[in-house]
């Protein structure tokens, strides 16, 4: 993708983000969790790319990251041409109004002891959006009726609301300084099936509305094929493979996609029953495997992936992190 | 099949200010020996407290209300506290859907198991922890022998959830009830779970209820699904028959929604609202304000039970038969 | 009785006391959380309640004094010294020593009483009504639980909620600090304390918080801490919402229900403490505690001289109680769980 800023909105690269573990009683640094490791990925206006995997692959440290709600040691984060990770307090929070986040647990995403409409109408305080109580009041009726709530919500409390709405005003919290990307942190992830289908038909609605981007994160790869359009796979803090969501499913490259599209149980009738296609569990992030972080529990490890550590190298359409696609084509699985 | 476990009419409610909440409300089913039934909702259905009141573990203030729950022959509602003590964990065992909270974290694990054992059975410590031994091995938790020894803290969660089966299977049940075994779990851990619970099931030709909320793991484990709307069954089928060819419009609407079918470039089809919470329980059909067929009967007259097929039982005014 | 000057304090002090409670009622009734916390405090407790309002109101009336309005004849006062309305109520009831409760004759001696019978509780050794006592007890016990606590929970809330919220350096001095004061003997600080301050009613407070605020530190540091890290505080980071205000807006209305369970909680053990400091002889004039001090030599003798040291600890007893059934209710009610609704 080239670098112009009309069709890149988002720029990520060579993101690291570790936690040092500190242990006695001068607290010392004894290793570090490697929550991130070299991630980078592009984002063009009005499209979703959705960052995917298990649980300690970082994804959710990447979204924090990029908003600056945790510190990466090294990396740049280019958005609307200007390097996130390298502006001072002031600018930062005028550049926050542009990137938003919805998280995931919809009961600890909203102050429980605040009106809706206070709740809202704060991001329109910190940025200057609206002259006067009257006019911003008038705004969150707006919002509200944009994630399709009755405006009379806003004077309620969060408790009275289910986990489907609260995500909605929660959207609607972000969509009130008008940003241009919303990171969604496993936003449907606690809710149910049915509800999820709603919030997810919302989230394509807004897109195709304003214009919006999605940083979606999530692990469940069924959501990622109905919003996204480019798809990053991670695990133990690295991007293992990237490309269009059509190619990635139809054709997966890395063994990793590959073990985490078949390992998703399917609901057609006549298939059920295969073998775990990865077996073991995932290793911790403060100690990964040497060489290729996937080779303890790849099908098709090679002599190779323990001693080496692969680096991304492009497959049609995207990317992929494995001597496998460097050696030869990707096959049709 | 003979039944193992009757479920009949089963009540459930919740005290609180405004009366008693029904959470469980009129619950009807069997478990056969040797198959796996699925209980199927979303929250608020009441698939849990279902499970938790055939065990008589509803957490207080809750309590059964009215109905009958027979384990072989057994009415286990009406036995004694002593009594009941005796059959959990021997003849029906339990395992939950966050292993990290039911293992005692100051204990090691092969002890827990080995406690479980010798407090329904009258054997030796060598002899129990030989049995661990083994189960650890049945469960396929690599170097068992080391693993005895080992802290929760120090297991991944696919691991404790594996000592949490292997604690279950240990004395040999009857009944296994899983509620939602893997929902805390990574997917492809989650994969190898389920093919083990495939496996043990086949293996030991265990009686099943398998509690989720997920149609795909229904799909890997299930015989039979029961799926079940705001305290009560909608409708009762056979595995296939119930994806193929669903008879409830909410069975319907499940299906529909799961993104995995969606076609890329049409909006996901989705059922409109919310579960109703228990004391906005319409007099007619629960489901009836987000239904798509709904008839004006829906609104006043509680479907009855029908069974259009053998083997299928539905709770719908409309469903005649249509397909999904 | 008062001292010249100090009724108009007094005075001041209990209509900006009135007023901060009205403040407080309305903030109440138009926040609806609250409204139905207080609304579920009231039928968990009413009996609890209405006590703790009688000591209240016993308290007050002490605290309201002005001068002048007196017979000209009546025995033992001074004339243009200030008297409450609790002062005014027991006029010239002094006796010459002691008696028993609705005695009509003194205990020693025998000798007919001014008033014979109208003394509910009996006389102390100067003749004073033990009734009256206790009622200007109850003044010095509210002050003591009050004031303490509106020096003490500022003070704490502003150490806790720094080191909880900025962490690092700001929670490492804080964290010194909490230890030190932690590590000096209790008592020792109050007596060294009260000894350099002089003995009076506010030098008493200010040595009670200041030994006693590092519990509530603790407290709020570690809630700011928990509040600092959940998705709604994350989100208003997010949002442009400056540290100030995330401070105010959403940390410290989260620490409003710790507030008042701990002021509470806390109250009865402070009105203890002074009990304490009254058997040591440097606790506050006129508390129940020294009432109790003074019952030590009454004990001894025969026979025995009961109504004073019973009225006193009675009186003590009747508000612990009160206050820590009140407390443990609102614990329970203000539980953000409950306060949640129907999660």
């Amino acid at each position: 993708m080239s670098d112009a800023n009309d069709d890149v909105l988002l720029r990520v690269s060579g993101l690291r983000t570790w936690y040092p573990i500190k242990q006695g009683l001068l607290r010392k640094t004894t290793g570090y969790v490697q929550a991130a490791t070299d991630v980078g990925f592009t984002i063009a206006p009005g499209e979703t790319l959705a960052l995917v995997g298990e649980s300690g692959c970082g994804k959710s440290t990447v979204g924090r990251s990029i908003l600056r709600l945790e510190n990466p040691q090294e990396g740049e984060v280019f958005f609307e041409g200007r390097d996130l990770l390298a502006l001072d307090e002031e600018a930062l929070r005028a550049a926050r109004q542009r990137v938003q986040i919805v998280f995931q647990d919809p009961m600890a995403s909203l102050d429980p002891r605040m009106r809706i409409r206070d709740q809202i109408a704060e991001g329109m305080h910190s940025f200057g959006i609206g002259a006067d109580d009257a006019e911003r009041g008038e705004r969150v009726a707006r919002l509200l009726e944009r994630v399709q709530l009755d405006p009379a919500a806003m004077d309620r409390y969060p408790h009275e609301f289910s986990g489907g709405q609260r995500q909605r005003i929660c959207i609607a919290r972000a969509l009130a300084v008008e940003p241009r990307l919303i990171v969604c942190d496993e936003s449907v992830s606690a809710l149910d099936v049915s509800i999820q289908a709603q919030i997810l038909n919302l989230l394509r609605e807004l897109q195709d509305e304003l214009g919006l981007s999605y940083l979606f994160i999530t692990h469940d790869l069924s959501v990622v094929k109905y919003l996204a359009h480019q798809v990053a796979v991670m695990y133990l803090g690295k991007i293992v493979e990237q490309g269009p969501t059509e190619r990635i499913f139809a054709s997966p490259a890395h063994p990793y996609t590959q073990g985490l599209l078949a390992a998703i149980p399917s609901i057609d009738p006549d298939r059920r029953g295969g073998a775990p296609p990865v077996l073991g569990d995932v290793p911790s992030p403060s100690d990964p495997p040497a060489g290729c972080h996937f080779h303890t529990r790849c099908p098709r490890v090679m002599d190779r992936c323990r001693r080496e550590v692969p680096s991304l190298v492009p497959v049609e359409g995207g990317a992929s992190r494995c001597f496998l696609s460097s050696e030869d084509p990707p096959e049709n699985h | 099949m003979s039944a193992v476990l009757e479920v009949r009419d089963l009540r459930t409610a919740f005290p609180s200010s405004g009366g008693p909440v029904p959470v469980v409300d009129g619950v009807s089913f069997d478990l056969n020996r040797g198959e796996v039934l699925a209980l199927v909702g979303e929250s608020g259905s009441g698939k849990s407290m279902t499970a938790l009141s055939a065990m008589r573990l509803v957490p207080k203030p809750g309590r059964v209300v009215s109905g009958s729950v027979r384990l072989d022959g057994t009415e286990l509602l009406d036995l004694p506290v002593t009594e009941m003590r005796r059959v959990r964990g021997a003849r029906m065992a339990m395992i939950f859907q966050e292993p990290m909270t039911c293992l005692n974290p100051v204990v090691r694990v092969g002890e827990q198991v080995i406690e479980a054992i010798q407090l329904h059975e009258d054997v030796s410590k060598a002899e129990a922890r030989a049995r661990t031994r083994e189960l650890f091995v049945e469960v396929g938790i690599p170097d068992p022998e080391a693993r005895l020894d080992a802290f929760p803290h120090q297991l991944s969660g696919g691991l404790k959830q594996r000592v949490m089966i292997a604690m279950a299977l240990s004395t040999r049940p009857e009944i296994l009830i899983a509620d939602e075994p893997t929902t805390a779990l990574d997917v492809t851990v989650q994969a190898q779970i389920l093919a083990l619970l495939r496996d043990l099931q086949r293996d030991r030709d265990a009686a099943i209820l398998l509690i989720t909320h997920d149609l795909g793991i229904v799909n890997e484990l299930a015989d039979r699904v029961a799926v079940m709307y705001a305290g009560r069954l909608v409708e009762v089928a056979e595995r296939r028959a119930l994806l193929s060819d669903p008879r409830h419009p909410y069975t319907q609407g499940l299906l529909r929604s799961i993104p995995a079918l969606a076609r890329p470039g049409e909006a996901l089809p989705e059922i409109p609202g919310v579960v109703p919470s228990p004391d906005q329980w319409p007099a007619g059909c629960r489901f009836a304000t987000r239904c798509p067929k709904r008839i004006d009967r829906c609104d006043t007259d509680f479907p009855e039970e029908t069974a259009p097929a053998e083997g299928r039982r539905v709770w719908c005014h409309v469903h005649d038969g249509e397909g999904a | 009785m008062m001292g010249i000057e100090a009724y108009v304090w007094s005075n001041a002090m209990t209509g900006l006391l009135l007023v901060g409670m009205l403040w407080a009622a309305r903030v109440v009734r138009g926040n609806r959380l609250w409204r139905e916390a207080a609304s579920e405090l009231w039928r968990r407790r009413r009996l609890a309640i209405l006590v703790v309002g009688l000591y209240l109101g016993i308290g007050v009336a002490d605290s309201i004094a002005w001068v002048g309005g007196i017979p000209e004849d009546a025995v033992g006062v001074l004339p243009n010294a200030p008297l409450s309305i609790i002062d005014r109520l027991f006029l010239d009831t002094r006796e010459a020593s002691y008696s028993a409760p609705l005695a009509s004759v003194e205990f020693y001696g025998g000798k007919p009483l001014r008033h014979p019978g109208s003394h509910l509780l009996g006389t102390d050794i100067l003749g004073r009504d033990v009734l009256y006592m206790v009622f200007k007890g109850a003044r010095v016990a509210l002050l003591i639980g009050g004031l303490t606590s509106l020096i003490a929970i500022p003070l704490a809330l502003f150490f806790g909620v720094s080191a909880g919220y900025f962490g690092g350096r700001v929670d490492d001095v804080v964290f010194f600090l909490i230890s030190t004061l932690a590590a000096i003997p209790g008592l020792l600080l109050l007596i060294a304390l009260i000894m350099v301050m002089g003995r009076s009613t506010v030098s008493v407070c200010i040595a009670l918080a200041v030994t006693g605020w590092v519990g509530f530190c603790r407290l709020s540091r570690a809630e700011t801490l928990k509040l600092r890290e959940l998705d709604y505080v994350q989100a208003a980071r997010a949002l442009g919402v400056s540290e100030a205000r995330i401070i105010f807006r959403h940390i410290l209305p989260n620490l409003a229900h710790l507030i008042v369970i701990t002021f509470v909680l806390t109250f009865s053990g402070l009105v203890l403490s002074e009990a304490t400091l009254s058997w040591l002889g440097i606790g506050v004039d006129g508390s129940w505690g020294q009432m109790i001090d003074g019952a030590r030599d009454e004990l001894s003798r025969s026979p025995i001289v009961w109504w004073n040291i019973g009225a006193a600890g009675t009186a003590l007893f009747g508000l612990i109680l009160a206050v820590n059934a009140v407390g443990d209710a609102i614990r329970d009610v203000l539980d953000p769980r409950t306060m949640r609704g129907s999660e």
